[in-house]
């Protein structure tokens, strides 16, 4: 169907605000947008990082899904004890899918579940005695772990336990890095602020551990790739591309990543960011701390990877210039002949986003070198900085919405008719049982990588086999076409 | 005769706790089948009851045993003086944990092991002064405490606490059945205490159920870990308990309670030379600036 123009999709806007009651009317009206590529600052047409309307069905999560399930949790050589009742950690364990090399339960423990189990002794009494207990076990079981965090679930926050008193005890104790993480689920309007909390905590108890150590030997060409989560092995995909052009990549934040790299990025020229809204705030820190320069690439896509690739190399000498073109030559063959083949599947094919962190705008590029339109997009946790970003990504008349409600996103696309929508597990059944097909686009449908030329051909495959499912042509029942329902009417008449 | 519910409010070192155990002896005494319930971390509701220096909690046995779970109703409830039921709540020592859930873990056990039988005419809950937080204010939560008695004394502090006390009843009594059913009198021997404490009453709404005068005679008993009733029950002491339990035993006067302004609580205070005019060229001069001026 043909694109809504701007009034159409400035009258779909109002139509479903129309529902709710007028303060929440009134609320999301700030959340929900038309594009509007001329806007030079997104907080003219939007607003976010706001509280969740009570009543309403949100995707967003919580500070500890930040901290433990997004930063720290993927750091594969330490051990993350979700410090409180059993569920936070049972239930998020090993779901996103970071890929990581070791020996799990030996040297790396990126897929167990450790937790305080908190029992309701352990809120009465406080539970810095049992926390303490824990990690002396940890040492005894796990003797390779290189270092513990400790993610606090909310209920540690209400008791007032002390744990940064037990973390320095323990510290002492096991000669290790031990960091107490105040990311209490009820912190915060979403697992922004965790991210911000873990970055925090990343500063204070681990950053300066190699301050004034200068054994590491460096060169010229040192970065580090931060808010790479190694989803399905995006950061593999990645770190790839950025030695094959000359760099050498000291640190991986945090996908695959441990904490003697992390430890080590101070010493980098240049930090790299992805996922700009989990780390921009360590990338910062380093800038004004250590002078390291920070820039943000993408990934996704052949355009956006040869731009991302020149913009990177620019910063550094020739060698890395030229190594640079090199690079972008030597997969041109592959890449176009990806391109060659599913372009004609899937050209002109329109696509519904919403997801968090870089994606609603970094993978707007891979769609389009395959001929897809992205005509709708949100952040389930974005702020004005990341819409900023968005504005010129996403074509003019196009929606954006904030912190989407189910009731919105349903709506919208019944409106809009997408031919795909990238979302998460909440919302797959739901777009599929529509008829829609479907990608879920946290953990890439356990598929993956989609970052780099690697991860741009399984990308490519995965829309393809998604969208040109014969399943599909199934779903529509025969009597509900429009002719027919006008019988059965005229019939029950 | 059903199970009449109180809780005995008021600030912190006023005499709840000695209050509570003589009066709850007092209505043993007249037959009554009574019970204690603790509900502060400290441990001392029962002292007197059992001559105990403090009685195992609920919460301690629960930590020793693994869970509240694996408690017997046995393990926790105690009976002393006249076969008064006696039990603690317990909780953290200061500075850790959360008290106020270690009260809701408690009374929650009470209920479902049955601690609240047919036989017992009266339930106390003995609550830890001030109302910090929802595990302080599970007594007078829907189906416990119906009756609050708040133990005040004339002394400014006390007075305050009982008015905010009085709010915090007004907001569960809204939605439940809770109401305030008068305040004690536990005197300070402050001038004209009688006749300033029967006034505050009025005006939010209660009365003073009772006077209790001061007497060393209670000290005397406490250090020998008994109520006055116990140890010297022909002292006119002990006959002032026992009219407080009668009292409390007729009284048919609940209300929701009409707590009052600051404004009106200081205007009352002045009234009976509890606190001076407030002279406003005074507030905020140091003493230093006060002799150079």
């Amino acid at each position: 169907m043909a694109a809504l123009t701007k009034e159409e999709t400035e009258a779909l806007i109002q139509e479903v605000l129309e529902v709710y009651p007028e303060q929440a009317r009134k609320d999301r009206a700030k959340h929900l947008a038309v594009n509007d590529q001329s806007l030079e600052k997104s907080n003219k047409c939007i607003t976010s990082n706001r509280k969740s309307q009570p009543g309403v069905m949100t995707i967003r999560g919580c500070a500890y899904a930040g901290s433990k399930g997004v930063v720290w949790g993927p750091i594969k050589d330490m051990i993350h004890i979700s410090h409180g009742p059993v569920g936070c950690g049972q239930y998020s364990r090993a779901g996103r899918r970071n890929y990581y090399v070791g020996t799990t339960g030996i040297n790396t423990f990126g897929t167990m579940n450790f937790t305080s189990d908190f029992q309701e002794k352990d809120i009465v009494f406080g539970g810095d005695k049992k926390l303490a207990k824990i990690m002396n076990e940890i040492e005894e079981l796990f003797p390779l772990n290189k270092g513990i965090s400790i993610q606090s679930e909310c209920p540690i926050g209400l008791i007032g336990d002390d744990i940064e008193a037990v973390a320095k005890k323990a510290n002492k104790e096991i000669g290790k890095p031990v960091v107490p993480v105040r990311c209490e689920g009820f912190r915060g309007v979403s697992q922004s602020l965790g991210h911000h909390i873990a970055n925090d905590a990343i500063r204070d108890w681990v950053l300066e551990n190699r301050d004034g150590d200068d054994s590491f030997p460096t060169t010229p060409y040192d970065v580090a790739v931060i808010g790479d989560y190694n989803i399905g092995g995006d950061a593999w995909a990645s770190r790839t591309l950025l030695e094959e052009m000359g760099l050498r990549v000291v640190a991986q934040w945090s996908g695959d990543g441990t904490i003697a790299e992390m430890e080590k990025t101070p010493k980098v020229k240049l930090n790299l960011i992805h996922c700009y809204r989990s780390m921009n705030y360590i990338a910062r820190h380093m800038e004004e701390k250590y002078k390291i320069p920070w820039i943000e690439y993408n990934f996704f896509g052949p355009t956006k990877i040869a731009e991302s690739l020149r913009k990177i190399a620019a910063l550094f000498d020739e060698t890395i210039q030229e190594g640079a073109e090199k690079v972008i030559a030597k997969y041109q063959s592959e890449y176009d002949a990806v391109i060659a083949k599913y372009k004609p599947r899937l050209q002109g094919k329109r696509v519904m986003l919403y997801v968090g962190g870089l994606r609603p705008r970094h993978v707007i590029g891979a769609y389009e070198d395959l001929g897809m339109e992205v005509v709708g997009t949100g952040y389930e946790f974005g702020h004005n900085d990341d819409y900023d970003r968005t504005i010129k990504e996403m074509g003019n008349a196009t929606l954006i919405y904030d912190d989407v409600t189910g009731y919105e996103f349903e709506e919208f696309v019944k409106r809009v008719q997408p031919d795909l929508i990238g979302s998460g597990i909440k919302e797959k059944y739901i777009f599929q049982k529509m008829g829609i097909p479907f990608r879920q686009m946290h953990s890439w449908d356990y598929s993956g990588p989609y970052h780099g030329y690697d991860g741009f051909a399984i990308f490519a495959r995965d829309m393809d086999m998604t969208l040109n499912n014969p399943c599909w042509k199934q779903v529509k029942v025969p009597w509900k076409t429009a002719e027919s329902s006008d019988v059965a009417v005229a019939a029950s008449a | 005769m059903a199970l009449r519910q109180c809780a005995i409010y008021g600030k912190g070192g006023i005499g709840k706790s000695t209050t509570t155990q003589n009066l709850v002896s007092a209505l043993a005494e007249l037959g009554n089948s009574v019970m204690i319930v603790g509900c502060d971390p400290k441990a001392d509701s029962t002292r007197l009851i059992l001559h105990a220096k403090a009685q195992t909690t609920i919460m301690s046995l629960a930590a020793e045993a693994g869970s509240v779970e694996d408690l017997e109703l046995e393990d926790v409830l105690k009976a002393g003086y006249r076969g008064i039921k006696c039990v603690e709540s317990g909780g953290p020592e200061p500075g850790v944990g959360c008290a106020g859930r270690g009260v809701i873990t408690a009374i929650n056990f009470l209920e479902e092991e049955g601690a609240y039988d047919d036989e017992l005419d009266f339930v106390f809950y003995d609550v830890l002064g001030d109302v910090v937080c929802g595990g302080f204010a599970m007594p007078i939560r829907e189906n416990k405490a119906q009756e609050i008695y708040i133990v005040c004394s004339g002394e400014m502090m006390a007075m305050y606490a009982a008015n905010n006390i009085a709010k915090g009843i007004v907001k569960y009594a809204n939605s439940g059945s809770v109401r305030l059913a008068g305040l004690i009198c536990n005197s300070r021997e402050t001038a004209r205490e009688d006749e300033l404490i029967s006034a505050l009453a009025a005006k939010i709404g209660t009365t003073m159920i009772h006077f209790v005068p001061r007497d060393n005679v209670v000290q005397r008993a406490e250090i020998r870990r008994m109520t006055v009733i116990e140890y010297e029950p022909g002292h006119k002491q002990a006959q002032e308990y026992r009219d407080l339990a009668i009292k409390i035993r007729d009284n048919k006067n609940f209300v929701i309670p009409t707590p009052i302004t600051m404004d009106e609580l200081e205007e009352l205070m002045m009234e009976f030379g509890i606190i001076d005019q407030e002279d406003e060229s005074i507030i905020g001069v140091t003493a230093a600036a006060e002799a150079t001026a």
